[in-house]
């Protein structure tokens, strides 16, 4: 098959609802014209009948049901209440679920260190932070490089989580091979801390299970009355991967300058790993898009150089990737990408979507907008602060700018956490009001 | 400062010349050079970086990797550096991440152009509550606050900062600054802070008019 042939079987895949009961027929018709509206704004092929309104909702619906976020991390029902009162109230044409909800249950079970969140360093009421450190040292970057699984198994598992730590002493499981005395591997799994430690990942397993059971029936019911998930899959940049998960802002950006061969090397072992990440993802889900937030490529982290050769390079090789499975990347460009835009044209035409911040969407639709829908930028903190009526003027006027001809999304730019709910409904109203093309 | 009236070490330094740094330290420290001089040169150094960041030329990379530099330069000379600080602080600045925000890459990127640039810098931390912001502005009497945030949940925060400042009495006397990713002109006049400070060189440069 071609990578055009798999578009068009994930996107069909994705119209169909993939397994999903309706609970009428009107419902099967919303979805499916919420679901093209979008895919028509992302093809650049058609005009959709109106702009799309897709917020991007984080913790949005526990804070509008009156729970807080410690809650919805710990009472899955609560969570799986107000995701759907979410939806139902607000109407969006396509929902956020739950994934970015995780279970705090899981953190406790783990002792996760990655994260501070409700109860564990963050009040009840607030969102998880990361905790950004050098979960892998200077010098590790050629264990990195040999071996990512078993560098991920032995080094990374045990400092993120307390209670895999013991993982340290598991052998490579390369190990195992024709040899007699291969037994030898297994050795590790027999000491007692290990064994502990196997058991807090059937414990956490389970929890992850339960909770993914919520997670589904949210999305059952939520489909099934004709309201599509916004994403299928998720990745990330190999910058972001190392830079995020691995060696820190402080240390990636130390690297470019004193091991930059090793971090490009690196990098180059995890694409192949991210492109993976992401389609299974989407396959699972029978949704195309594949939701990437972009991190420190955005403008003032990298110069012009450094973000070709350090962030450009492998996120390209990953979006790549990914539309020749026949997925649909999903940029989240938090910050500002104005002086990314020249350089991020270079892909093939309707096959992306970016969502912007803080950049300007005019000089976005001019540079952009023959290559790719974009999406976003309403201002958190008009979000945030402003009135309904400023909310709907902002959004008006973005939408005769980027939403000319089609090939937009209406978005906020930031994630949306504790706003004013009737600032969400003049978000989603805008579109509806002043997004219908003639 | 002019590139050419640097001195080699600060040239070196604002080139990102890391070994050339350590190798010149090492030399003047050999030499007999006063840890304060070779400090000075260090500082002149780290304002050509953010004069640099300043002027669009360099951006958080180069600045991470200079204060990486400073650092290491600053622990060399620890041991031979005088007890008494004999250069005068250009004055005082408290700053801190406000509570509920644990982020804090911005902040010390702040916190590092403010000390090269000559300013007693009283940092916090970060998830730093209202009244130990304004502990610190009592204790040290500065004349500048800089506030520091990520998230935008934080606006009611700083704006409670703002207003436990003014309780205390301290309003007239204190410049308030906000600054991060979330911030700008409308947040600003919510927060009821002074300025908001579009990156780490504009605020630096509030501090420097204020102590002007």
């Amino acid at each position: 098959m071609t990578r055009d042939d798999k578009g068009k079987q994930m996107f069909e895949l994705w119209l169909s609802g993939n397994g999903v009961e309706f609970v009428s027929q009107d419902a099967e018709e919303s979805y499916r014209q919420k679901v093209t509206r979008i895919m028509d704004a992302v093809q650049l092929e058609k005009v959709p009948d109106r702009v799309p309104v897709c917020p991007m909702t984080g913790f949005f619906p526990a804070y509008y049901a009156g729970i807080t976020v410690q809650d919805a991390m710990y009472d899955y029902d609560k969570a799986a209440s107000a995701w759907k009162k979410y939806v139902f109230d607000f109407e969006p044409d396509a929902y956020l679920g739950l994934f970015l909800a995780p279970p705090g249950k899981f953190f406790d079970l783990l002792d996760y260190r990655l994260y501070q969140w409700p109860g564990h360093g963050v009040q009840p009421d607030r969102s998880y932070q990361c905790l950004e450190a050098e979960y892998m040292k200077a010098d590790e970057y050629d264990h990195l490089i040999q071996d990512p699984t078993d560098f991920w198994m032995r080094v990374y598992l045990p400092r993120v989580f307390g209670a895999l730590k013991p993982f340290e002493k598991l052998a490579p499981l390369t190990d195992v091979m024709e040899i007699v005395i291969t037994c030898g591997s297994f050795i590790p799994f027999g000491f007692p801390d290990v064994q502990a430690a196997l058991k807090s990942v059937m414990e956490a397993a389970n929890e992850a299970v339960r909770w993914a059971g919520v997670l589904q029936d949210v999305d059952r019911e939520v489909q099934g009355r004709g309201f599509p998930a916004f994403f299928g899959g998720v990745s990330k940049a190999p910058f972001d991967i190392i830079g995020d998960t691995l060696r820190g802002t402080h240390g990636i950006m130390l690297d470019m300058y004193r091991q930059p061969d090793k971090l490009l090397q690196a990098m180059e072992v995890l694409t192949p790993l991210a492109i993976r990440m992401g389609v299974s993802g989407a396959r699972a889900a029978g949704n195309p898009l594949v939701f990437m937030p972009l991190h420190k490529g955005a403008d003032g982290f990298l110069s012009d150089e450094q973000f070709k050769t350090f962030y450009w390079a492998t996120l390209k090789k990953v979006i790549l990737g990914l539309i020749e499975e026949g997925m649909v990347p999903f940029l989240f460009a938090e910050g500002g990408y104005n002086t990314r835009l020249e350089v991020i044209r270079d892909l093939p035409r309707g096959k992306t979507v970016w969502l912007f911040d803080n950049t300007d969407m005019a000089r976005a639709k001019e540079i952009l907008g023959d290559t790719a829908c974009i999406a976003g930028n309403v201002p958190i903190s008009l979000l945030t602060l402003g009135t309904a009526q400023e909310v709907k003027d902002y959004c008006k006027q973005l939408i005769q700018v980027a939403g000319k001809g089609g090939g937009f999304i209406l978005c906020n730019g930031a994630v949306i956490d504790d706003i004013p709910p009737e600032n969400l409904h003049a978000l989603i109203q805008s579109a509806k009001e002043y997004g219908i093309y003639a | 400062m002019e590139k050419e009236k640097m001195t080699e070490l600060a040239r070196a330094l604002m080139d990102l010349n890391e070994q050339k740094v350590y190798q010149l330290v090492e030399e003047k420290a050999k030499n007999g050079v006063s840890p304060l001089e070779i400090l000075a040169e260090c500082n002149e150094g780290m304002s050509g970086v953010g004069d640099l960041f300043s002027s669009g030329q360099y951006f958080l990379s180069q600045m991470l990797f200079a204060a990486e530099i400073f650092k290491n330069v600053m622990n060399r000379l620890e041991d031979i550096m005088p007890r008494e600080e004999s250069t005068a602080s250009r004055g005082k600045v408290v700053i801190g991440t406000v509570k509920g925000d644990i982020h804090d890459i911005g902040k010390n990127i702040v916190v590092n152009l403010l000390r090269g640039s000559g300013f007693e810098v009283v940092d916090l931390g970060v998830d730093v509550p209202a009244e130990k912001f304004v502990a610190a502005l009592k204790e040290t009497g500065a004349k500048v606050l800089g506030m520091s945030a990520l998230l935008n949940f934080t606006y009611p925060e700083m704006k409670t900062v703002v207003e436990e400042v003014t309780k205390a009495g301290l309003r007239d006397q204190v410049t308030i600054i906000i600054g991060g990713a979330p911030c700008n002109e409308q947040v600003r006049q919510f927060t009821g802070a002074d300025y908001y400070a579009e990156d780490a060189v504009a605020g630096v440069n509030i501090c420097k008019k204020v102590y002007s």
